[in-house]
């Protein structure tokens, strides 16, 4: 059997975004910030994906994660970025356990739309609501790192640092569960459900589980996104941003942990890139350079680095 | 020896050639951002770019009237750099930090979308990049905080409400018992008729709200929306449907008698007044969102500037188009007085801005003041006027003009109290 070299490559991938950061662009550290917050959500679904189970909502849990920060700015001036990041996941993990004893029980195509369902209730009530600016949201505080905010030309670094030491912690975390027991299910979950429950394991639970996990690295994601970019409103739950997410999933591919942050950041690249060569038909670049990767890498972009340790 | 002397001398002149032309001619880059994709891109982001297109290539000719008769700013030309307003607030706020920190832009001007403006204007505070939003409604931008790189140089739109009351009120004189509203349930629809609502209240005291009907955006079918109106009997009916809500709207409403029963007032029926121009009635109210299209004043500039837009793209320019023209002039005024008082040498950032601040220049709208916010939001006349075909041809009749002392609140007063305090100067 060989090494599981997975935890290795993420730590040197984080010191290397440390180690560089300073040097780089300003632009680049927000681009690679907002990467790694669309990179905790995919890493969710990934997991579910490896169930066989897509979400169509799982912004939900990213709206709400952003929210849920948004507010204790809003409600409290609570501006410490742990704290908002700890809120926005257990906010996201507590309404995706709830929900989840609804969800558990369906498969395929129903668990998608039945998500989809639910982020869009989000999204009508965000907009309904007035005293949080309806359709255009509200700002959120500056964030601190335990009371400190470092001088202006070093915050987008250390947003990032922040964003970056979250990520490998989570993608650590995750890559862990899915050499557990539990974990390894979620293939056998998406092969055979019966077989599964003849294991005298409980699918439903599995699924379960990892539905609260998706959701709490959703919210994670939201409340680092929120903290980031400053704004916040209610299309964070629109159907259109779990949409993003699922593309993301699928451009990136299952294959490893480190897949949905190269996926994301390759995403927000092709996305900025179109941006600014083809203003008016950004949409076509991004739709096409989709289906290049369905169609020459079915397996997404990770199967890129697959097929070279085969060889 | 010889190659590398000239070398030297090559790589000296080229590092110098850079530093001289930034002096004065150096083109200036200016990032223009607009919807060109999407619901708003029809009736406001691509009459905006084609305003943007056609004064960044007057001004580079110099063929703009006075007092804009001077080669792009203060004799700078000017590039665009143009971004897509759509895809949502964190890929607009990318966007921003793009044009500033990678393509070195040196000023922006856009965004439509009030949610875009409200997540556009801190980062713009925070690299403290000049940034003047055209067309974006709320007033919560100045009003929740005070910004020193951020400018507005259209009317909020707190103006299009209270201008609406005023002139419902003169046209029905004073006799209105009861209105019903028709808005989109969204920011936009709710904060217009938040607005219309209590400046009715104002107005015309006893007067009783109906109904308020706000459908979700987009909803398309408004049939049982208009059954409740029609049932309800209002006097007045305040709608501010845009685009295709806003013409699915007209298209019901129409066979129904609704325009017949009651006076409409739509907002920002000008959008709409030409393409459906034979499907609106006579005396169904129509505004523009400020002096603009057919409410523009008859000057030298507003003749020039919608004959330049109607020669090219065959129609004629609407609020968006002018609401952009007027952007880049005021831009453009407030460049050049800078560069004025810094002895005509190309002025700073600082130095724009304190010229920008309380400035007041003429657009193809008439007069702008930036008289609130700070100094940092502009204040408009406004006028609205009632459709009227004249030979098959639409046009808008009994126009009456609204001061803007009138129509927006005095600086540093929240538009929400000055308007539920009975528009105390």
């Amino acid at each position: 059997m060989r090494p599981d070299r997975t935890p290795l490559t993420l730590l040197l991938i984080g010191a290397a975004i440390l180690a560089v950061g300073p040097f780089a662009p300003q632009w680049t550290l927000f681009l690679l910030t907002v990467a790694l917050a669309k990179g905790l959500v995919v890493l969710g679904l990934m997991m579910l994906l490896r169930c066989g189970l897509v979400s169509f909502g799982q912004a939900l849990y990213y709206c709400l994660g952003a929210y849920a920060a948004g507010m204790l700015g809003r409600l409290y001036e609570v501006s410490g970025v742990f704290t908002l990041m700890l809120a926005g996941m257990a906010t996201s993990a507590f309404v995706a356990f709830v929900l989840g004893f609804l969800l558990a029980r369906y498969r395929s195509i129903f668990f998608g739309l039945l998500s989809l369902a639910i982020s869009m209730i989000l999204y009508g009530l965000l907009v309904k609501t007035e005293a949080l600016g309806s359709s255009d949201g509200f700002n959120v505080l500056p964030s601190t790192l335990f009371g400190w905010r470092p001088a202006d030309e070093w915050v987008r670094y250390s947003v990032l640092a922040v964003a970056a030491g979250v990520a490998v912690i989570a993608a650590l975390a995750v890559h862990r569960y899915l050499g557990t027991p539990l974990g390894r299910l979620a293939p056998a979950i998406k092969d055979n459900e019966i077989r599964v429950e003849y294991m005298g394991a409980s699918a439903r639970q599995a699924v379960h589980v990892k539905y609260v996990i998706a959701a709490a690295l959703a919210g994670l994601g939201g409340a680092l996104a929120a903290t980031t970019v400053g704004h916040i409103d209610p299309e964070m739950a629109y159907w259109t941003t779990s949409g993003e997410f699922i593309f993301i999933t699928i451009l990136a591919g299952t294959g490893s942990v480190i897949a949905p942050f190269l996926g994301a950041l390759i995403f927000g690249i092709i996305q900025t890139v179109a941006f600014d060569i083809s203003p008016n038909t950004w949409q076509m670049v991004l739709g096409a350079s989709l289906l290049a990767v369905i169609v020459f890498l079915p397996r997404g972009l990770w199967s890129l680095f697959r097929r070279r340790k085969a060889a | 020896m010889h190659v590398m002397k000239r070398a030297i001398v090559a790589v000296a002149a080229a590092a110098l050639v850079p530093a001289f032309a930034a002096a004065q001619d150096a083109p200036l880059k200016i990032g223009v951002v607009s919807f060109l994709s999407g619901a708003a891109a029809g009736p406001f982001g691509v009459p905006a770019r084609n305003g943007a297109e056609i004064m960044f290539e007057m001004l580079n000719a110099g063929k703009v009237p006075a007092p804009y008769a001077t080669k792009g700013f203060g004799g700078a030309p000017l590039q665009m750099n143009l971004v897509d307003e759509s895809g949502g607030t964190t890929v607009q706020v990318t966007e921003f930090r793009n044009m500033v920190q990678r393509d070195n832009v040196d000023l922006i001007i856009g965004y439509i979308s009030s949610g875009s403006c409200l997540g556009i204007a801190p980062v713009a505070e925070e690299l403290k990049k000049l940034t003047v939003f055209f067309d974006c409604g709320t007033p919560r931008i100045f009003e929740e905080k005070s910004y020193k790189y951020v400018f507005r140089t259209a009317s909020t739109a707190t103006m299009d409400s209270v201008g609406a009351a005023l002139y419902v009120k003169d046209l029905k004189k004073g006799k209105i018992k009861t209105i019903a509203g028709l808005n989109q349930n969204y920011a936009w629809g709710q904060d217009s008729w938040k607005d219309f609502e209590a400046s009715m209240k104002n107005l015309t005291p006893g007067v009783k709200v109906a109904t308020s009907q706000m459908p979700k955006l987009f909803a398309g079918q408004y049939n049982a929306e208009i059954s409740t109106i029609l049932g309800a009997k209002a006097d007045v009916v305040h709608s501010s449907f845009w685009d295709g809500d806003l013409e699915a709207f007209i298209l019901q409403a129409g066979p129904r008698g609704l325009f017949k029963r009651s006076t409409v007032i739509l907002t920002t029926g000008e959008t709409a007044m030409y393409k459906l121009a034979d499907r609106i009635p006579d005396g169904v109210v129509i505004g523009a969102r400020g002096p603009y299209g057919p409410f523009a004043p008859d000057n030298e500039l507003n003749q020039w500037f919608s004959k330049t837009f109607q020669d090219r793209y065959g129609v004629p320019p609407n609020y968006a188009a002018y609401q952009m023209a007027q952007a880049i002039l005021g831009t453009k005024a407030a460049w050049e007085r800078a560069q004025a008082a810094n002895g005509g040498k190309r002025p700073d950032t600082d130095q724009v801005i304190a010229a920008f601040e309380r400035l007041t220049f003429i657009s193809p709208g008439g007069k702008v003041e930036m008289a609130i916010g700070g100094g940092h939001q502009a204040i408009t006349e406004t006028a609205y006027g009632v459709s009227r075909k004249v030979k098959g041809k639409m046009t808008v009749a009994n126009v009456k003009r609204y001061p803007a002392e009138m129509v927006n609140p005095p600086d540093g007063v929240k538009a929400e109290d000055w308007i539920a305090n009975g528009f105390k100067k």
